[in-house]
């Protein structure tokens, strides 16, 4: 028998390689539509456009992605990339410095993050109304700091985190494949993660098992605010200013991408890579619509479509192997 | 009191369930009026014969008679049409909806217009019944603002303005005071005088002896008797509870000198109902944590991992004080093998490698970095060394049998440098091969130096695996049994309400 040589593999890695291979399949043909259906399509620069986009929705749904295994949610990270945002803006604006700032806006993310951690493992919250309820604090103290508000004009320094290129690529798009690698790392390559899936699958007996549940769902969400506040650094860069409702539109699509990525709501299954072809998937599909000049106003639904395409594509499959 | 007919009558219902038959060829008759009490040890059979009572079995060979007539019960709409109704111990009512709504859910009293519910009446329907039973509250009352006497009565009121007239009630008294008991006596009495008939599963001998008209003993699925109370007495029927032949098929060498102390219990409370435990487990020794189900052995094992908030005591592992939940308990080199391995035990979609390294972790990766090869070899060798049946390490475990997942549930301590092994019903839903292999297992762990603290339900199995005993009856230690006093007479001697 081959237990210890991994030959046979009818296991649950197994089944996360092949919900990947399928979508990025689906993201493949996706590509080979919009090539045919559009000259503008297949450029070096449209596609680095996309890349880009991908990226900031990515680097917020990686870290969603990790409360998302654990059974949980964070309704909270546009939110925050609103208030990181607005904060570092201004320690930029009073201090001169970039490094400052950006420290700031991590700070204020994670900050953040480790509130809903508090709320749902100390205070046994259930995480969608723990980070509702953050959702709307965070809102409040930012509309009450910038009052109405704009902040404009950053060092050139900082503005290449969202804007700058590298070797003709742009510097979102390292980031994007640096936190690839990391979130995979931590939830393969280290006990944590383990945990994590653990406390997904099946919570009490996780508990039962030695893990110590508070600590970890504690991690999860300050990870997922930290990577709120750095997103909100990336996207502060490029748009070159900051007002109190930044932030607002991206909660969703960033469930969305975790959703379409594979990663199931109920926990315990789904990756970090995943979410970055889920991110893709979302992002190609909209510049296709832009590039086929439909109107943006159909966006919401195709994106609809998509996620429930998604789930239902992973509840077919999932029940084929219960 | 009795009519020469019987309201219900069961003839020769036999239940098979893969691997075992649960009732063979049971006979059972209740007439009007009569309170007639189903007594037996845990497994008996007592549940299968209410579950086939009220529709939720169908039995497999059999029939039934109602007033004399054949009829048929083939679902719980058949039993409720021939006025049965089972008080089950989890009570089934709706905590934020009132007394009244409870009793007429799902048969409200349709108001003037469609759609609508006429209120007046339902509370005025409800009201009727509470009078009935003596219970003294409003009917707009919630459900959960109730104590457990008053919503046992709810449900009874439920029952009964449902038409029932043959009522199955699985150990009223459990969970109530002294007084509340009173109350449900003098109750049932009412209903006795109404001509309503119950049938009543209990375990203790006092009420056995001054509620019942008639008392039926079941033992592995069969009737052994049916006698009036006059006719036995408390220790004869504890007896005839028992008295099998002891099968011996997992005979191990018992311990005869225990080494030194692994865990001392003292004065242990916890917050759910155990009180006052005292026990030691040492090294090399299987101790028994027996009793009857819902006696609190479960909620010891529980409140000693640290799972259930401790309220008072101690509790020493290796002569240090030892205090925290479940993370501190397994780094403290303590293993809970739960009751429930679905629920408690297993991260079902996970893979078989995955639940078998999760309480190791640490031990296995000191530097928190996972390595799959090296989880996969250590996982592999628990797989060989437990023969677990499955194809691959990695295969969700899910897919396995329920012996195999047993394997699992157990396996995954071997790796986690436990020294002390709580496990809660090792062999529930497993088939008897299966069960050889885990007594040989726990064995080996005793003879490595291991303690182990076994709760079984299936007191043969305390009785030829265990060194010695605790016995628990409400939620307290009732007495220990040496090597020498084991056996399963004594332990329910034990275990039962005498007083």
């Amino acid at each position: 028998m081959n237990f210890a040589t991994g030959t046979l593999r009818i296991g649950a890695r197994a089944a996360d390689l092949k919900t990947i291979a399928y979508r990025l399949a689906a993201a493949l043909a996706i590509c080979v539509v919009l090539t045919a259906a559009s000259d503008v399509f297949l450029t070096t620069n449209n596609l680095l456009n996309v890349l880009r986009q991908a990226s900031l929705l990515f680097l917020l749904a990686s870290g969603l992605t990790l409360v998302i295994l654990t059974a949980g949610l964070d309704l909270s990270v546009g939110a925050n990339i609103g208030m990181s945002a607005c904060i570092a803006a201004s320690v930029i604006k009073l201090t001169g410095s970039a490094v400052l700032g950006a420290m700031t806006g991590v700070g204020i993310g994670l900050t953040i993050g480790l509130a809903n951690g508090v709320l749902v493992a100390l205070m046994r919250m259930p995480p969608f109304i723990a980070t509702y309820g953050m959702l709307w604090v965070v809102h409040g103290v930012t509309y009450w700091f910038m009052a109405g508000t704009t902040i404009y004009g950053f060092p050139p320094g900082f503005r290449a985190l969202g804007s700058g290129h590298f070797l003709g690529v742009p510097i979102p798009v390292y980031l994007m494949f640096v936190f690839l690698a990391l979130g995979t790392f931590f939830a393969q390559r280290t006990t944590y993660g383990q945990e994590i899936y653990a406390i997904g699958a099946n919570r009490e007996a996780a508990r039962l098992s030695g893990v110590p549940i508070a600590k970890r769902l504690i991690l999860v969400y300050a990870v997922s605010g930290a990577m709120a506040g750095l997103a909100s650094l990336v996207f502060l860069a490029r748009m070159n200013s900051a007002e109190g409702d930044i932030g607002e539109a991206f909660t969703l699509p960033a469930i969305a991408a975790a959703l379409i990525g594979g990663t199931s709501l109920f926990g315990g299954v789904g990756t970090v890579s995943g979410t970055l072809v889920g991110a893709l998937i979302l992002t190609l599909v909209l510049n296709g619509m832009n590039l086929l000049t439909i109107d943006a106003s159909w966006q919401p639904l195709v994106t609809g479509v998509i996620v429930l395409l998604a789930v239902f594509f992973d509840t077919l499959t999932r029940k084929g192997e219960a | 009191m009795n009519t020469s007919v019987p309201l219900l009558e069961l003839r020769g219902i036999s239940k098979q369930f893969p691997g075992v038959k649960a009732l063979d060829d049971v006979s059972f008759a209740v007439y009007p009026g009569e309170v007639h009490m189903l007594v037996g040890e845990n497994g008996a059979g007592k549940s299968s014969l209410m579950k086939v009572l009220c529709g939720a079995y169908r039995a497999d060979e059999g029939e039934f008679f109602h007033c004399g007539e054949k009829v048929e019960i083939r679902s719980p709409a058949d039993a409720r049409k021939l006025g049965i109704a089972v008080i089950f111990q989890e009570f089934s009512l709706v905590p934020y909806l009132s007394i009244a709504q409870n009793i007429f859910l799902g048969r409200e009293f349709s108001g003037r217009f469609p759609g609508t519910v006429d209120h007046a009446r339902m509370h005025a329907e409800a009201k009727k019944l509470l009078d009935l039973l003596g219970l003294d509250v409003s009917t707009k009352t919630l459900v959960h603002e109730l104590g457990v006497a008053q919503q046992q009565m709810v449900e009874i009121a439920k029952a009964l303005s449902q038409q029932a007239r043959i009522l199955v009630m699985d150990e009223p008294t459990a969970a109530l005071s002294d007084r509340e008991t009173e109350r449900l006596f003098t109750m049932i009495r009412q209903l006795q005088a109404d001509g309503v008939a119950i049938v009543y599963i209990s375990h203790r001998m006092a009420e056995v002896f001054s509620m019942g008209d008639r008392i039926t003993v079941l033992r592995d699925g069969r009737k052994v008797a049916s006698l009036l109370p006059g006719e036995a007495t408390p220790d004869e029927l504890v007896h005839l509870m028992v008295g099998r032949s002891v099968d011996r098929s997992y005979a191990r060498t018992f311990c005869k000198t225990a080494g030194e102390m692994i865990l001392e219990v003292k004065d242990l409370s916890s917050a759910n109902g155990v009180k006052g435990i005292n026990l030691t487990v040492r090294s090399g020794e299987i101790v028994g944590l027996s009793g009857l189900v819902g006696a609190g052995r479960s909620e010891v094992a529980r409140a000693i991992f640290g799972a259930d908030r401790v309220t008072a005591g101690e509790i020493r592992l290796h002569a240090a004080p030892h205090r925290g939940g479940p993370d501190k308990a397994v780094a403290a080199g303590i293993a809970l093998i739960p009751e429930s391995r679905k629920a408690e035990g297993l991260a079902l979609i996970r893979s078989v490698c995955d639940n078998l390294m999760l309480p190791g972790l640490p031990l296995a990766f000191p530097n928190r970095l996972y390595k799959t090869s090296k989880a996969r070899q250590i996982a592999g060798a628990l797989i060989d060394r437990l023969r677990i049946s499955t194809p691959s390490a990695l295969r969700p475990v899910r897919l396995l049998s329920g012996g195999n997942q047993q394997k699992v549930v157990i396996g995954k301590w071997l790796g986690s440098g436990s020294r002390l092994f709580i496990i809660d019903e090792p062999t529930r839903g497993i088939d008897v091969g299966a069960k050889a292999e885990i007594f040989a297992l726990i064995d080996q762990l005793v003879q490595q130096g291991a303690g182990v603290l076994m709760i079984s339900s299936e007191l043969s199995e305390i009785v030829q695996v265990c060194d010695r005993s605790y016995v628990m009856r409400d939620g307290r230690i009732a007495g220990h049994l040496s090597r020498e006093q084991l056996s399963e007479e004594s332990i329910l001697k034990m275990g039962v309400h005498h007083e």
